[in-house]
């Protein structure tokens, strides 16, 4: 046998390296990026014109604001998530390749969360600022989105996943993740209102924290069985 | 030694015809597969079900003498299968597809993985921006990098112009010289003899169809 064996390589490179090359294409491909988050701050800097100037009233539908915005603006971007690797093939040679799946996707809905629901949480405080948000509800309104963006797009692989590969899949996927998102919005802008009531929050925080972490063990099984069904065709 | 490659009793059935049945044979070292058959006989998916993205079929697979589903890992581990659309990233160069598909690769491994398939000079170049043949080319690059023992290739020889044929034709036969398996689909005639896996060749006979290594 003259065929020079393969170097084995480890699990961690070959996470390493889906980071880069995602990374790398979303850079490439900044426009797509921008939608989602010019899609939050156009939806946000629309209430005061249409609902009203007050500060005091637009302060206490503040949170529920920012969160609305943000969850529509994750679903949006969801669809960018699977579909260029799923048209290209990508998506076949990372189900073939020697690595657990679910390891994959993990890395891809890391990058997706960074270029998606980090910059959402980066901006919500000056939306907040602009929306008059009362002083106590900035701190609960940035951790409420950091951890609960994550959940956002850990769910939303799965629905990604599963309406891959359909050609009019545009109103399912909302559709079957949405349900699964109430809790997040509930919990996050109950949270915001909390603080900027000046009450204690922790506790709906500590609901979005235990919610990310079960996420965090499913979704990326459930999203590489959703995937490989939908390779399967 | 076991065969690499098993197919016992496979069957698939899909929009209510049968594509193939009762297919069995089994290939290893240093063997040439082609898969031939008219077009919608069902080519493709054999090499899918081959290589495990469809689990619509019936049948057994085995590699190396072990059940395809426990012995999965290690399949994978020595599979290099470039299917229709073979994960060319567009926005990506060349050399960054290659170092993404075969993180193994040292620059200069690449450099001449591309060389080989004469795209020399292309490397900086994003794939959306280069010809459908030498997109192709981007993706058969990997067969010179590092390339595992088992080749599994749909259509390998589409959109690539004569001389480019002819090398990739002579990679095939090298690589089974070498002591690797190659299995493909392919309307061209190969230089070498081939043993060959017939899907049938009629339309209107879907139930005497029956496949086997002549």
């Amino acid at each position: 046998m003259s065929i020079s064996p393969k170097p084995q390589l480890s699990l961690t490179a070959t996470m390493k390296a889906l980071f880069k090359r995602d990374i790398l294409l979303a850079f490439r491909a900044r426009g797509d990026l921008l939608n989602p988050l010019m899609f939050f701050l156009m939806v946000t800097s629309l209430f005061p014109l249409a609902v009203t100037p007050d500060p005091v009233f637009l302060g206490k539908i503040a949170p529920g604001v920012i969160w609305v915005g943000a969850l529509l603006a994750t679903l949006l971007s969801l669809d960018l998530l699977f579909k260029s690797d799923y048209e290209d093939g990508s998506l076949e040679r990372m189900l073939l390749m020697p690595q657990p799946t679910l390891f994959l996707i993990l890395t891809k809905v890391f990058v997706h969360w960074l270029v998606s629901g980090l910059p959402l949480a980066l901006i919500a405080p000056l939306l907040g600022l602009m929306l008059g948000l009362p002083d106590g509800g900035y701190l609960p309104l940035f951790i409420s989105l950091l951890l609960g963006t994550p959940v956002l797009s850990l769910l939303g692989a799965i629905g990604a996943g599963l309406t891959v590969g359909l050609r009019k899949g545009g109103m399912l996927m909302p559709l079957l993740i949405l349900p699964l998102y109430i809790p997040v919005l509930i919990f996050a802008a109950s949270a915001v209102q909390s603080g900027s009531q000046g009450q204690p929050f922790v506790g709906q925080l500590a609901f979005l924290g235990a919610y990310l972490a079960f996420t965090l063990a499913i979704c990326p099984l459930a999203a590489s069985a959703a995937i490989r069904i939908s390779v399967a065709r | 030694m076991a065969p690499w490659l098993e197919a016992k009793m496979l069957g698939c059935e899909r929009d209510d015809r049968q594509l193939f049945d009762q297919l069995s044979f089994a290939v290893g070292e240093g063997d040439i597969v082609r898969i031939a058959g008219p077009n919608g006989a069902g080519k493709s998916t054999l090499l899918r079900i081959l290589v495990g993205l469809s689990s619509s079929y019936s049948g057994d697979l085995y590699w190396q003498g072990q059940p395809m589903g426990r012995a999965r890992y290690d399949f994978l581990d020595n599979l290099l299968y470039l299917g229709h659309s073979p994960g060319v990233k567009a926005n990506l160069t060349a050399e960054e597809n290659l170092a993404w598909n075969c993180q193994q690769a040292s620059r200069t491994e690449i450099f001449e993985a591309l060389e080989s398939v004469g795209l020399r000079g292309y490397e900086d170049i994003q794939t959306s921006s280069l010809s459908a043949g030498q997109h192709r080319r981007v993706a058969l690059a990997r067969l010179y990098l590092h390339p595992p023992k088992v080749w599994i290739l749909d259509e390998p020889f589409t959109a690539i112009d004569k001389a480019g044929v002819g090398r990739l034709e002579q990679t095939v036969i090298n690589h089974a010289q070498q002591g690797g398996l190659v299995v493909l689909t392919t309307h061209h005639d190969l230089a070498v003899p081939v043993k060959t896996i017939d899907l049938g060749s009629s339309d209107f006979k879907p139930t005497e169809r029956e496949g086997g290594i002549e």
